[in-house]
């Protein structure tokens, strides 16, 4: 068979042999990303608990049992039932929360136990394709996360604005918040065990902490500061915004620190990812 | 274990102490997973009683009495903490040393029995969970959240519910085939945690749900820990010991007669 003569061969001849033109990026990511969606389609059973029911039962047993006392010994919180403060506060968890167990165990694997990143690095795909192919991944599934539970709260009558379909985008950058930042920890994590230390010491802290099941100004000054740092207070509170229909211009502070995270948290993940997979 | 002599191993002399050991020497290469298990429970606390106790500032127990929603919560958070350390190590560990690191088959490949193994593990996973419920009480008679003397008892009541999730926990390892089953795990742990009057008294569940409640096994650990936490203390509480008592002895028994199966089969 012989090559085409032509010093530039067409692009759409990619199955034939020979020289072939340079992969457009759009192309390289699709690709990173088909691969991840291959394997969701096979395992995307396991998750629906963690996604739908686990969210669910605590927004029954927070948001109208805890929310009955809530409702009666203080009517509500800030104007609201606890239910209308308390749903908003757990989309953004539920975003966090797949964020978090997409970027860690799963991961880590890909570097180490079936080393599928050294792999797709052997192609003609750059680290930069891998993390954008991947994080497009995970971000749409965070994004769905978020999106179903606020179906599933609305169903419950948790939210008063129709404002509230911004919390699906919202929910889209707090996934992108955490799970950017997170590729460069494991990137840089030496072994497993560091994941459960985070989810416990981190994680977990952040959920309880960040205005979700109360007002952070209930909070000591310094533990309130602390969670004016944390990007999943900052969603919170978009969301809530949203869900009330109250968002003001303020709030684009909101969503500039959830940007900082995600742009600051590229070059840590860039940087990380290059070192584990390339030097 | 004076009768012990090199050569002259018989079963039946407390052989399961080395299975004690044998956990007490890996864990000291994973400090920070066992340091780190203390956290979750102080972290609910606090979260729980300052922040949710400022919008709920008193609660009416189902005993009756009047208590802050931090005195409420914390014998719950003390109850679920023993469950959860029970559950996690008689199902994830359990799991990898029975598939993975085969571990069982080594034991049993001594002069160990299955039982050996089964009581080994119970008992490591109740001094961890001793451990911890020792040190979370601690926190919560500091920040002044238990009002009774019979609160002393809170740590060993803990035991007996670590006793209890940790047999069954070990009997439903024995049946799982992969990692993937343990989205089953997950599945009972999380209502039992959310709704078992944890986090607001029984009399608040619709009536139809109450005898649901009752009857699963976490509600009796917190009604055991919030009656001896509180002070509210009657012969009733026996029947939550009893519960998780009978729970706990099945357990075992029945999780050494599967190992036998599996493993010398």
């Amino acid at each position: 068979m012989a090559l085409p003569s032509s010093a530039a061969p067409p692009t759409d001849a990619r199955h034939l042999h020979g020289v072939r033109s340079p992969l457009r990026p759009t192309e390289r990511i699709g690709a990173v990303a088909a691969y991840f969606l291959v394997v969701y389609r096979r395992t995307w059973q396991g998750s629906l608990f963690s996604r739908f029911v686990s969210p669910l039962l605590f927004l029954l047993a927070m948001g109208l049992g805890l929310g009955s006392l809530v409702d009666a010994s203080s009517g509500g919180v800030d104007g609201v039932p606890y239910l209308a403060f308390v749903a908003p506060g757990m989309v953004a968890v539920q975003a966090m929360m797949t964020a978090v167990s997409e970027s860690t165990y799963p991961v880590y694997g890909l570097f180490t136990w079936n080393r599928m990143y050294h792999s797709m690095l052997a192609t003609p795909l750059r680290v930069s394709d891998l993390l954008l192919g991947h994080l497009t991944v995970v971000a749409a599934q965070g994004t769905v996360a978020a999106a179903a539970f606020v179906l599933v709260a609305a169903l419950f009558g948790s939210f008063s604005s129709a404002w509230v379909v911004l919390a699906v985008p919202i929910g889209l950058l707090v996934t992108l918040a955490f799970a950017v930042p997170l590729f460069g920890f494991t990137a840089r994590a030496k072994g497993d065990s560091s994941f459960n230390v985070v989810y416990r010491l981190v994680i977990t802290p952040l959920m309880l902490f960040s205005g979700v099941f109360f007002p952070v100004d209930r909070l000591p000054f310094v533990l309130e500061v602390l969670a004016w740092l944390t990007p999943l207070w900052h969603g919170v509170e978009l969301i809530r915004g949203a869900a009330t229909g109250g968002l003001a211009v303020l709030d684009l502070v909101h969503l500039v620190v959830l940007l900082l995270f995600i742009g600051v948290g590229w070059v840590y993940a860039h940087a990380g990812m290059t070192r584990r997979l390339v030097s | 274990m004076t009768s012990l002599s090199p050569g002259v191993l018989t079963p039946g002399l407390a052989m399961w102490r080395s299975v004690v050991e044998r956990n007490v020497v890996s864990f000291r290469r994973q400090w920070a997973a066992f340091v780190t298990g203390f956290a979750e429970p102080v972290f609910y606390l606090f979260s729980l009683g300052i922040g949710v106790g400022s919008l709920v500032p008193f609660v009416v127990t189902d005993g009756g009495s009047t208590v802050t929603y931090a005195a409420f919560v914390a014998p719950a958070m003390l109850a679920a903490s023993a469950m959860n350390g029970a559950v996690m190590d008689s199902t994830f560990n359990v799991f990898f040393k029975l598939k993975y690191a085969k571990i069982y088959d080594a034991m049993l490949a001594t002069p160990l029995g299955p039982r050996d193994i089964a009581v080994g593990e119970v008992v490591w996973s109740l001094i961890r969970g001793g451990v911890y419920a020792l040190v979370f009480y601690l926190v919560a008679l500091a920040v002044g959240v238990v009002d009774s003397w019979w609160s002393v008892l809170a740590v060993p009541a803990a035991v007996f519910i670590g006793l209890a999730f940790s047999a069954v926990g070990m009997f439903a390892t024995t049946f799982m085939r992969s990692w993937v089953d343990f989205d089953w795990v997950v599945l009972v742990i999380q209502p039992l945690f959310l709704l078992s009057a944890t986090f607001f008294p029984l009399g608040t569940y619709p009536g139809w749900a109450q005898p649901l409640v009752m009857a699963t096994p976490l509600y009796h650990g917190v009604a055991l820990e919030r009656g001896l936490m509180l002070g509210e203390v009657g012969w009733g509480l026996l029947w939550h010991v009893a519960y998780l008592l009978v729970l706990g002895v099945v357990g075992i028994r029945a999780t050494s007669r599967r190992i036998e199966t599996l493993l010398r089969a």
